[in-house]
C-alpha cells in the first residue's frame, strides 16, 4: 500500500478523518473508502468528466486529484448536492427532457450544470455547450441535456 | 490505470521545498495543479519516486503588482487568472485565451506555473508569455534567476529549468500594458488540444499599422515557434489592409512544422496560416 497519510476532510457536510494511501485518487477515496458511489469513474485521465465533484465550491475532476490533496478542504459529491438548490430542479428537468439514457455521465453533468447556473446562468445554448464540453455523454447527443439546463434557467428567471 | 507508488511531501515553506528537491532531483517532481502530471502518472508515462505538493506554499498563490510589472505566482490557477482584475488590466489577452484552455473543472486546478514547467507543445500559455515578453522566475538552493520566456522552451517537455529548480512565478513586464494582442486557435472540439494556434502582440496603437509584431505559433512543433518572416512582412502594414495581412500570414516557409496523428505537415502549415490571418484581422 506504500506511504499513508491521515487526512481530515469535510465531505457533504460530514467531518471525516481517514488514513489514505498517498497514491489514492480522490475518486477512489470517495467510492471505495467512503462508499459514495454516485461519483462515477470513466477514463481516469481527466477527459470524460464523469467523476466531476466540487472541492471548496469549485468543480474538479476527482480522478485528477489525490485524496491527500483535499486535507482540510470541503468536498461535495452528487450525494451532497442532490436534494438542495438547482440540482433538485435539474434532476426533474433531466427526467422530463430524457436528458439521460444510461446515466453514467449524469452525476458529472449535474455538477457542471450547477456550476454553469451559478456562475453564468444564461439560457444561451452555445455557452451551455461550451461549459459542458468537458463532460462526455455517449447516449443523448447533448441536445436534451442542454434543453434541460435551459428549462431550469428559464423557470428560475420567471420566478 | 493508477499511479505507481510514490512518497508524498507537502512543504509549507519555499525553502523547505527547495531543500527536498536539492537531493536526487531527477527522481522527484513538483505537483502543482496535477492536471497533466497525474494523468501522466496514471498512464505510467511519469513515475517520480517523490511528489512534492506545492499546495501548501501560499506565496506561490499570489498575484502581485511590483514596480516593473506583474508577478503571477506559479500555482495561480487558470480560474484565478481569469477572475483577477489586475491580470486583465495588464493584458486583455488572458480573457481571450483562458476559455480555450481545457474545461472549467480543469481550469479550476490547472496552474500557470505548471503549464510553463511542463512545456506541452500544444499549450497556449507558453506562446502567450513569449508574445508578452514575460519571463519565468526559477529558484533552487543555488539561487534565483529570471529566464525570458523566449529562451525558456527547448522542445517537447524540455525547458531551461534544471531538475532542482522550482518555477516561482511568471513575470509580466509593464511594457505588456501598451501591447495590443490577438489570439486564435483551431481545435477539433472546444477545450481539446490545439491543432494549431497563435498569439500575437504588437505595439502599434499610435500609428494604425503594425509596428513590431511578435507572432508566436503553438501546437505545430515541439515548442512555441516565432514566425519571424510573418513578423517582418507585417511591419508597416496598415491594420485594416486585409490583402497584405493575408499575404503576410502565408509567409511561413521559414519554419518546420511537425505533423501529428491526424494532420500532415502541410495541413499544420495551412492551419497555422489561417490562425495567423484570423488573429491579425481581429486586432
Amino acid at each position: 500500500m506504500g506511504q499513508t497519510k491521515k487526512i481530515k476532510v469535510m465531505v457533504n457536510g460530514e467531518r471525516i478523518e481517514r488514513d489514505v494511501a498517498v497514491r489514492t485518487n480522490l475518486s477512489d477515496f470517495l467510492r471505495n473508502d467512503l462508499g459514495l458511489t454516485g461519483t462515477h469513474v470513466g477514463c481516469e485521465h481527466g477527459v470524460c468528466g464523469a467523476c466531476t465533484v466540487r472541492v471548496n465550491g469549485q468543480t474538479v475532476r476527482s480522478c485528477l486529484m489525490l485524496a491527500v490533496q483535499v486535507d482540510d478542504l470541503e468536498v461535495t459529491t452528487i450525494e451532497g448536492l442532490a436534494d438542495t438548490g438547482p440540482v433538485s430542479a435539474l434532476r426533474d428537468a433531466f427526467l422530463k427532457r430524457n436528458a439521460l439514457q444510461c446515466g453514467y455521465c449524469t452525476p458529472g453533468m449535474l455538477a457542471s450544470a450547477v456550476e454553469y447556473i451559478e456562475k453564468i446562468g444564461e439560457p444561451d445554448r452555445k455557452k451551455i455547450r461550451e461549459h459542458l464540453s468537458g463532460n462526455y455523454c455517449r447516449c443523448t447527443g447533448y441536445q436534451s441535456i442542454v434543453d434541460a439546463i435551459c428549462d431550469v434557467i428559464q423557470v428560475g428567471t420567471e420566478k | 490505470m493508477k499511479a505507481p507508488e510514490f512518497t508524498y511531501e507537502r512543504p509549507t515553506e519555499i525553502s523547505e521545498a527547495l531543500a527536498i528537491i536539492a537531493q536526487d532531483a531527477h527522481e522527484k517532481a513538483f505537483l502543482a495543479g496535477g492536471q497533466s502530471l497525474l494523468p501522466m502518472m496514471n498512464f505510467r508515462l511519469a513515475a517520480p519516486k517523490t511528489l512534492i505538493d506545492l499546495g501548501g506554499l501560499k506565496d506561490l498563490k499570489e498575484i502581485v503588482a511590483v514596480e516593473d510589472g506583474l508577478r503571477i505566482g506559479a500555482t495561480v490557477t487558470y480560474s484565478e487568472l481569469g477572475a483577477s482584475a489586475l491580470v486583465s488590466e495588464f493584458s486583455q489577452v488572458f480573457d481571450s485565451v483562458l476559455p480555450h484552455i481545457a474545461h472549467s473543472a480543469i481550469r479550476n486546478r490547472g496552474t500557470i506555473g505548471g503549464s510553463v514547467a511542463l512545456a506541452d507543445p500544444a499549450a497556449e500559455m507558453p506562446a502567450v508569455l513569449i508574445a508578452l515578453g514575460a519571463s519565468v522566475e526559477l529558484a533552487s538552493q543555488r539561487g534565483t534567476r529570471f529566464v525570458p520566456a523566449d529562451e525558456f522552451f527547448h522542445g517537447l517537455y524540455l525547458t531551461e529549468r534544471s531538475d532542482d529548480e522550482l518555477v516561482l512565478s511568471v513575470f509580466i513586464p509593464n511594457s505588456s500594458r501598451s501591447l495590443s494582442t490577438g489570439f486564435y486557435e483551431l481545435a477539433r472540439r472546444h477545450g481539446d488540444y490545439a491543432i494549431a494556434g497563435v498569439c500575437i502582440s504588437d505595439d502599434s496603437r499610435p500609428s494604425g499599422s503594425f509596428n513590431a509584431p511578435k507572432v508566436v505559433l503553438f501546437g505545430v512543433s515541439d515548442r512555441p515557434l516565432r514566425a519571424k518572416s510573418v513578423e517582418e512582412s507585417l511591419v508597416g502594414v496598415a491594420r485594416n489592409d486585409t490583402r497584405k495581412i493575408r499575404s503576410a500570414s502565408e509567409a511561413l516557409s521559414d519554419l518546420v512544422f511537425d505533423s501529428d496523428l491526424h494532420n500532415s505537415q502541410d495541413t499544420k502549415q495551412r492551419l497555422a496560416s489561417v490562425c495567423v490571418r484570423r488573429a491579425l484581422e481581429a486586432m
